[in-house]
């Protein structure tokens, strides 16, 4: 009776083929997948596009004027008596930008060298988590701060710099009137981009060979000596990849600025004047009452800070990615 | 015995296990306090701010001067030190100075009805007992709602694209994430500006879609380091049982890195709930409470704050400090939960 059953099912038992090839679910599902991580390259794509098609107009009547010059008047709304110029507004953002990495660069370095060779570990943890906290705060209320609190204070910081270094001509100014000045957005853009330097300079610190930090301490020298002679040489790609993304979000940075700075079309470099330029909150400043003709140099702006930020961080982690390839 | 020996000579830390008596660390402390109350009284540097700047000046001085009664190496390694440790504490100061005036000036503004009531027939000056932000709320929860369900599957998606397919065009998927968290945020409301808004109205799909494009980078990179943990064995067991790879996928990995996921879809909520450059462009605002997302502006908390702060009165600041503080507390719980749900994933 067994050996009836075991004939009954051994035809029916057969070996099982094997397939290279993907089941028709499988196929789908990788197609499915693939296109659903193509969204960012196609909406990168789209951005870029509807950009540039909807400034084309503005690019071929002012060319090269638009990023030299700096009158924006939309006129009558017609092209011909119109004239755009972004020059002011470009350089204002870089200005301000600069800034904020010059103030921001010790205390990127103090709070990296800090948090990874000062600080035990608890410490380290707990101060870690706050930083990733403070990360978060919205850009809004960076400039509500800003306006109210910091404002005033770096107002009157603005006027003892200028008493004593105003010979400088960056410190100079024509009217004694310190607010809303790029030293201001400077400020508070520095402390928005710390957290996201200082996270990649620690990072890339923390990496730092040991057994040279140790070979330094062995030869008698000190905590300085070791950081100084070890971890600062290492980790200056990534602080230079760390600032350079701080910079990629100050240039972007839009209602901060918008509510310290007091834009205005002309190109200047003192910055502790109460006149400054920022792409970003161009656009959020004019769009409500633009013409459709100044609509169309504002998607041009907004192009032209597109690709300046593309830039700024491509060349940031192309740098911190070689920084951390290095080390392994 | 000597390969014994050499496995068991770990590199140590050498700066982590060093003991410093407090009498030597709080000395220079001490004196540059005392030397800093004094300049407060007797020169310009007033206040609290000038008293901190001067205690930073002689902290380093008298830092350099105690390490000199040993040796230059000494008195270097303390400099270096106070510069590390002061720079560290005063990058702090703002922070805490933003979370004090929050608290401070938006507390004020809160009452019972503030939660319950619309700016509908309050104006933004009125008395602080009148008027409220659940419109805000409303719309701000709609607004992530819809952002969320279009960019967290779009996001996972992308990170299993890099961990699971494992396809050709991977780096480049990776580079263009990386890329598009680069874009700035008023960039991504002019993008939807033009191809919604411009068409159509101020809505609230619009916004959610803005903040999906700035939302999608953050799930796919926290999302692909997620699915990174879970190991390979896995897959490779549900292999081997003949399982296809969209069950591996749906049913064997994603599920196991569920808590990790939800992680990351809670950090890209919380990156984007405070964006308030591409909600002026694309949902606006409306000062009443409302639940279409289409057709009409659409309030929001960040818009709540920009509102009342353009219009700059006492009565409204101290809203937009309000709505800043509900804002801010919204915003830090959502990570903290992000969190809470991460960690116990890792042990």
């Amino acid at each position: 009776m067994a050996i009836a059953i075991d004939s009954g099912t051994a035809s029916s038992i057969e070996r099982r083929k094997i397939s290279e090839k993907r089941s028709l679910g499988d196929r789908v599902f990788r197609r499915g997948v693939t296109a659903g991580a193509l969204t960012s390259f196609v909406v990168m794509c789209f951005i870029a596009a509807l950009l540039f098609f909807r400034g084309f107009e503005i690019f071929r009547a002012f060319g090269l004027d638009f990023v030299t010059t700096s009158t924006w008047d939309a006129a009558d709304g017609t092209i011909e008596n119109a004239k755009f110029g972004v020059a002011a507004m470009l350089v204002g953002s870089i200005v301000t930008a600069v800034i904020a990495m010059v103030v921001a660069f010790p205390f990127v370095v103090a709070s990296a060298l800090f948090l990874e060779f000062y600080a035990s570990k608890k410490l380290k943890f707990i101060l870690v988590s706050i930083l990733d906290l403070m990360a978060a705060i919205p850009s809004i209320i960076y400039g509500l701060w800003g306006y109210l609190v910091l404002m005033p204070l770096a107002a009157g910081w603005a006027a003892t710099i200028n008493k004593y270094l105003g010979w400088i001509p960056i410190f100079g100014v024509e009217v004694e009137n310190f607010d809303a000045s790029p030293f201001v957005s400077g400020l508070v853009l520095a402390l928005m981009i710390l957290p996201i330097a200082m996270s990649v300079t620690r990072e890339v610190y923390s990496r730092a060979p040991l057994d040279q930090i140790q070979a330094a301490y062995a030869l008698g020298g000190s905590r300085w000596g070791a950081i100084r002679a070890v971890v600062l040489p290492f980790g200056r790609s990534g602080l230079v990849g760390g600032m350079l993304l701080g910079l990629g979000r100050a240039l972007g940075e839009t209602i901060a600025v918008l509510l310290t700075l007091n834009l205005v079309f002309e190109v200047k470099f003192q910055i502790l004047a109460s006149a400054g330029g920022s792409v970003a909150s161009l656009i959020a400043s004019r769009i409500g009452e633009a013409t459709p003709l100044e609509l169309k140099a504002l998607m041009a702006a907004g192009l032209v800070l597109f690709v300046l930020t593309l830039l700024v961080n491509f060349g940031a982690s192309s740098i911190v990615a070689r920084a951390e390839r290095r080390v392994q | 015995m000597s390969v014994a020996l050499g496995a068991a000579v770990s590199p140590g830390r050498p700066w982590l296990n060093r003991r410093r008596s407090f009498r030597e660390a709080s000395a220079p402390v001490a004196v540059a306090l005392v030397l800093a109350a004094v300049a407060n009284l007797v020169t310009g540097l007033a206040g609290l701010l000038g008293f901190y700047l001067a205690f930073v000046i002689f902290f380093a001085a008298t830092s350099l001067v105690f390490g000199l009664r040993h040796d230059k190496v000494k008195a270097i390694d303390k400099f270096a030190t106070a510069f590390v440790v002061v720079g560290f504490a005063t990058a702090f100061i703002p922070w805490v100075s933003i979370l004090v005036t929050l608290a401070q000036k938006g507390w004020p503004a809160i009452y019972g009805g503030y939660f319950t009531n619309d700016m509908s027939v309050t104006g933004a000056d009125d008395d602080l007992g009148m008027g409220g932000l659940s419109h805000a709320i409303m719309g701000t929860f709609l607004i992530l709602l819809v952002a969320s369900v279009i960019a967290i599957p779009l996001g996972i998606l992308t990170a299993a694209y890099i961990t699971e397919i494992r396809g050709r065009l991977s780096g480049f998927v990776r580079v263009m994430v990386q890329s598009m968290s680069g874009v700035p945020s008023v960039v991504a409301g002019l993008f939807i500006y033009a191809t919604v808004v411009s068409r159509y109205q101020f809505s609230g799909v619009a916004g959610a879609l803005a903040l999906a494009i700035l939302m999608l980078p953050t799930i796919a990179r926290t999302a692909e380091e997620v699915l990174k943990l879970v190991p390979e064995e896995i897959r490779s067991a549900s292999y081997a049982l003949g399982a296809s790879q969209m069950a591996t996928t749906f049913r064997i990995i994603l599920p196991s890195a569920r808590s990790g996921l939800i992680t990351a879809s809670m950090l890209g909520i919380a990156r984007v709930a405070g964006e308030t450059a591409p909600l002026l462009l694309t949902s606006f605002y409306s000062a009443i409470f409302s639940r279409k997302l289409t057709g009409e502006p659409l309030a929001s908390l960040p818009m709540y704050v920009f509102q009342n702060f353009t219009v700059g009165t006492e009565h409204a600041l101290t809203r937009a400090w309000g709505g800043a503080f509900v804002l801010l507390s919204l915003i830090l719980s959502l990570f903290i939960l992000a969190r809470f749900v991460g960690g116990r994933t890792n042990k």
